[in-house]
């Protein structure tokens, strides 16, 4: 057994902590006062994480559920719907006592899947909890740059939620257009009638979301380089830092111009401009637009829609490094390799976007280059893979909750990761694009893997959020339901994928060579739903161990390094009560010298060799 | 009361698992926390190596299992030239990567099977290895360089447009809310002009320009007919938004794009009859086509190659079905015959047809066309009475002998006709209807036989090998009761005088 290093934490961060006369301005808390201003409009950077993250959970049951009422039509088309009537209204037509879904709310539900997941779920929810909750706590700052614009950046994407969630109640249904929104299908309001109100209300929605990431964003990124302790330089930050750090400055840079595309998209649909649309022949009309390119809208959209999914996966991948290093008991192998590599891989996202785009009509030469750069992204992706491994290899490894969810990410990464050396490739992307390959690859990669990403998170730190921990038994479950699940449900598609079949069928009868994998389907459905079923009891885990979980008995159940942990067990606005601790080494002194662990703000000791 | 039930089977379940996880910790409590965290951790353990030898294993059977529905392998290889240097990509990559996974996946679940915690076990201080790093950096990125040229080598190949002399078919696809037109340039071999706004739904479908010479001709068929081993380009467009020209057994997917044309060259190497027979061994491909009809074919035998559209665009995005048939080089003439030119069919004469009044060059081509059938088939005949041919295309200013001038083209057939068969004597016969006095009309006949007469020796036949007859209103061959049967009876025949032949 490694030896515990003895040292007395209070008298330390007295002695060697900065003090910043925190009690002589606040006296307390001035936003602790009343249940409004400490629970709804709150400045504090731990509840503005907790609101992300419980909105954003709201947000993944009402994803998840519309994704398994369109399962539920690819699965068992025959079955009649009737029973989910009372929900959907006239979107289940009933005829001769079967109940069918309308092709058009079968599309509103995949483009509203995709919207609310991608951005309500993995962006916000991902993103906006963690950076929230760890950028200040880890840096040992007592809140965000900017705790007004903090709040401002939860709220607006509360109102972006809000508009979202009216826009499914419209007549004419919400969006149906896919999450992409490609124009002209978006723009007319005559080509389907979810690119109406339902439009206008998507973008409107967006919109207010990207203001939301923009306000966490530059705050994010002003914390890391103003607040960061006395001894914190960049080489020191926790590696979720780094990817918090990288991950507000992918979308400080790409949101602004999707919404340029989004502004463009407006006009085109009600100021009569042509940005994206030319000879157009629609419900009988020849519209007099000329001129416009539906691919620039294109452009516009992946150069946001890459880096997004780096935006997505970046936080996770920052979590699971902190996560394997410290259950593992080791330093997270290669350090700088994974700094230099988020760099690398956020740098990267800039420039691969048009491989989304190989085959919608731009000129195959600039391919060349595209695909250059995506296949380069494998390089920094795998030295990432091969670091997490080696760093289980040789260490004490505690499997609990947040373990197994790291473990699992990184298996899904792999698997995920390695079909998108598939999709990069232009030439295998002919056959391959727009198939359920691609919904394999990137559900595997960004969606289950993020969400890996997050519980991992959620298990490791739900002690610091409510001081209580989330029941193991039920974790367990959860983790192998899941794992076990998730590849139930996108490991076929990889074969009807490569059978063919395209995404974003309503129905797969027309075509004999798309209409032979109705086994498949079915089971992809019936996994589906238990992987849902699995996932509520993860729901009522979290709800239970906020009231009644286990409680929390010491300041630092996981032995970590980080400075979150030398916090009160419920810390309260500005986190540390007296000075902040200063810091002396990196975050990883796991198992050095013969002991177990050595926290950020311990100095080095007498006789201690290489100290980062 | 169904969902009442469900509702408490669900709250019910909901509860049965919070006690048993209540359970288990309270009785991780009695054994003492340390140790029932030990053993837990040795469980997780053993399953981590059990899910990483099912799930391996799963996902290799998997593959062989489902082998024929994939890419390259099995009956549904591509179709195509370029399509199987796309499935040799494919493979290589599947190759590379399946080693990767295979690797990656057993080390992550075994390192946390082996290095699980264990009491008195010391975690090893391993931060970094640059000697690993630089390896675990450099294998990855020649082994994407390797993939990136492989590939970009067959894409630059595949993506490339046809030269300005290269023998290759032009069709154009046009997708629309929710179907495909599929325009053929006809016997031109090259596809007219377009502008979207003469679109008219029944009459123009696609807004070809009918002034365009190039459009006469073009034909939009039901069917994309395609002859095995040539090269096609499809030029690939969209009337309305986005869809995509997707031919999965090619290897074939445009987007297709208001606006802005894009195209896809292709060769299909395989007829759908040769693809029938390699389905025909195959397991997946025995049942039923229809499985309600005892009677109906068996899958293999209802094969057929499917457009489909792989671009979301709009409600009915999964039903942008057209049928695809390649056939042999004989099959695919004998369908080109058939095709009926659209504006020849359905424009030409219309009050909205702009060229009204005009001989259009389809039409002369036309005219040389079945000229020369007609006259190939007499001239091949082995019979040996003497053939009369009627001059379908001449005529004459009302009540004269004057030739009109869009008669000159079936003249020229004529004396093009005389040409090629040196030895061919005819006689021109002038007929009229039976309307005014009959003496002028025998009179009329001979002047306009005459007059063809002169045309021809005009144009260098000499005059020995014709003569000029006029019958008058002899020998109708409709009833002069009607209008259209006397327009029948006014005519200019030509007979080949077979026995009188040099």
């Amino acid at each position: 057994m490694a030896e515990i290093l003895e040292y007395n934490e209070q008298e330390l961060i007295k002695e060697q902590g900065y003090d910043d006369h925190f009690h002589d301005h606040h006296h307390g808390d001035k936003f602790k006062s009343g249940f409004i201003g400490h629970y709804i409009f709150s400045m504090d950077h731990k509840i503005i994480a907790k609101q992300f993250l419980i909105t954003g959970m709201i947000w993944a049951i009402i994803g998840a559920a519309m994704s398994i009422i369109f399962r539920m039509q690819l699965g068992f088309p025959e079955e009649s719907m009737t029973w989910i009537k009372p929900l959907l209204g006239k979107w289940i037509v009933v005829e001769n006592g079967v109940g069918t879904l309308a092709p058009e709310f079968y599309y509103a539900l995949v483009t509203m899947h995709g919207t609310i997941l991608v951005f309500f779920v993995l962006t916000a929810g991902l993103s906006g909890t963690f950076s929230n909750l760890l950028i200040p706590l880890q840096l040992g700052a007592r809140d965000m740059a900017s705790p007004f614009m903090n709040m401002l950046s939860y709220w607006f994407f509360f109102l972006a939620g809000i508009v979202m969630f009216f826009s499914l109640f419209l007549s004419t249904g919400p969006f149906s257009g896919g999450w992409t929104a490609y124009p002209p299908l978006s723009a007319l309001p005559q080509a389907s009638q979810g690119s109406g109100s339902g439009m206008t209300l998507w973008l409107l929605s967006l919109t207010l979301f990207v203001v939301s990431v923009l306000l966490g964003g530059i705050n994010y990124i002003t914390t890391v380089l103003n607040l960061r302790t006395k001894g914190m330089n960049l080489w020191r930050m926790p590696l979720t830092i780094w990817a918090f750090f990288v991950t507000a400055i992918l979308g400080l840079l790409s949101f602004p111009v999707l919404v340029s595309g989004f502004l463009m998209l407006m006009c085109d649909r009600g100021l009569g401009t042509s940005f994206f649309l030319s000879e157009i022949f629609v419900n009988g009309e020849a519209l007099p637009n000329v001129g416009g390119s539906p691919i620039l809208y294109q452009h516009l959209f992946w150069f946001l829609g890459h880096p997004e999914v780096y935006i997505i996966i970046l936080p996770a991948m920052g979590l699971v490094s902190e996560v394997l290093s410290v259950h593992a008991r080791k330093p997270i192998f290669g350090y700088k390799a994974m700094v230099y590599s988020i760099l690398a891989i956020g740098f990267l996202s800039f420039i691969v976007w048009a491989h989304h785009m190989f085959m919608s009509g731009v000129n195959p030469f600039i391919s060349n280059f595209f695909v250059v750069f995506t296949l380069i992204i494998a390089v920094p992706s795998a030295v990432k893979v091969f670091n997490w491994i080696t760093t289980l290899y040789g260490g004490n490894i505690r499997l609990n909750s947040p373990m197994l969810f790291a473990i699992g990410f990184v298996s899904m990464f792999i698997s995920g990761g390695l079909t998108g050396i598939f999709l990069g490739n232009s030439a295998i992307d002919i056959q391959m694009h727009d198939t359920y390959f691609v919904v394999a690859h990137f559900h595997i990669v960004m969606g289950v893997a993020a969400f890996f990403g997050m519980f991992a998170g959620i298990y490791h730190w739900f002690p610091k959020m409510y001081g209580r921990f989330m029941n193991e038994t039920l974790g367990k479950i959860h983790f192998w339901g899941t794992l076990i699940g998730a590849y139930a449900v996108f490991w076929p598609m990889h074969y009807i994928g490569m059978a063919g079949v395209p995404r974003r069928y309503y129905s797969f009868n027309t075509f004999d060579a798309f209409n032979d994998f109705a086994a498949m389907n079915k089971f992809i459905t019936i996994a589906a739903i238990v992987v849902f079923a699995i996932q509520i009891l993860f729901v009522i885990n979290f709800f239970y161990s906020i009231w009644y979980g286990k409680k929390m008995k010491t300041k630092n159940p996981w032995q970590a390094t980080t400075l979150e942990w030398t916090t009160d067990i419920h810390p309260g606005h500005g986190n540390w009560e007296g000075n902040i601790p200063t810091v002396h080494r990196w975050a990883y002194d796991y198992g050095k010298d013969g002991h177990d662990f050595i926290p950020q703000f311990v100095p080095p000791q007498e006789g201690e060799t290489d100290v980062h | 009361m169904t969902a009442l039930i469900i509702l408490l089977i669900l709250v019910l379940l909901v509860v049965i698992v919070i006690q048993i996880s209540k359970v288990s910790e309270l009785s991780g409590k009695i054994r003492g926390e340390e140790v029932a965290e030990q053993q837990a951790n040795n469980r997780t353990a053993v399953w981590m190596v059990v899910f990483m030898v099912l799930f391996l294993i799963a996902s290799v059977v998997s593959a062989i299992y489902y082998k024929d529905l994939m890419l390259g392998y099995g009956p549904l290889g591509a179709a195509s030239l370029h399509g199987v240097q796309l499935d040799s990509v494919f493979n290589v990559t599947l190759f590379f990567t399946g080693i990767v996974f295979v690797v990656t996946q057993f080390l992550l679940f075994w390192y946390a099977y082996k290095y699980r915690k264990q009491k008195g076990r010391k975690a090893l201080f391993f931060s970094h290895d640059n000697t690993l790093e630089y390896v675990w950096t450099g294998i990855p990125a020649l082994v994407m360089t390797f993939l990136v040229v492989k590939g970009l080598v067959v894409w630059n190949e595949v993506m490339a447009d046809v030269g300005p002399d290269e023998d290759v078919i032009e069709i154009e696809a046009t997708g629309y809310q929710f179907a495909w037109d599929i325009r053929y340039p006809g016997p031109d071999g090259l596809l007219g002009e377009r502008d979207y706004t003469l679109i008219k739904q029944g009459i123009n479908p696609l807004g070809q320009n009918w002034e365009d010479e190039k459009n006469h001709d073009d034909f939009i068929a039901d069917q994309i007919y395609l002859p095995v081993n040539k090269k096609v380009r499809v030029r690939i467009t969209a009337k309305d938004v986005l869809h995509n020209f997707y031919l999965p057994h090619f290897r074939v997917k445009m987007d297709a794009v208001p606006g802005i044309p894009a195209y896809f060259v292709f060769t299909p190497t395989v007829t759908t009859e040769e693809f029938r027979t390699r389905l025909k061994d195959n397991i997946n491909w025995q049942d039923l086509s229809d499985p309600e009809d005892p009677e109906s074919p068996a899958k293999w035998e209802a094969f057929d190659y499917e457009l489909a559209c792989a671009e979301l665009c709009g409600i009915g995005h999964y039903s942008m079905k057209k049928i695809v048939k390649v056939v042999s080089q004989e099959e695919y003439d004998a369908w080109l015959e058939q095709q009926k030119s659209y504006y020849l069919s359905q424009v030409r004469g219309k009050e909205y047809d702009p060229n009204l009044g005009k001989l259009l060059k389809v039409e002369i081509a036309q005219q040389k066309r079945d000229f020369f059938k007609e006259l190939d088939a007499a001239m091949s005949s082995t019979e040996e009475e003497d053939i009369s041919l009627r001059l379908k295309n001449i005529n004459f200013e009302t009540g004269s002998a004057n030739l009109t001038k869009n008669s000159r083209y079936e003249l020229d057939n004529l004396v093009a006709g005389l040409t090629k068969y040196k030895d061919v004597e005819i006689e021109i016969a002038g007929y009229t209807d039976n309307q005014g006095d009959p003496s002028s009309n025998l009179e009329l006949s001979k002047n306009r036989s005459n007059a063809v007469l002169n045309y021809l020796t005009e144009r260098g036949i000499s005059a020995s090998r014709l003569t000029a007859v006029g019958y008058g209103e002899a020998n109708p061959t409709e009833s002069n009761d009607t209008p259209e049967g006397r327009k029948m009876n006014r005519r200019i025949e030509f007979k080949i005088l077979k026995n009188k032949s040099i």
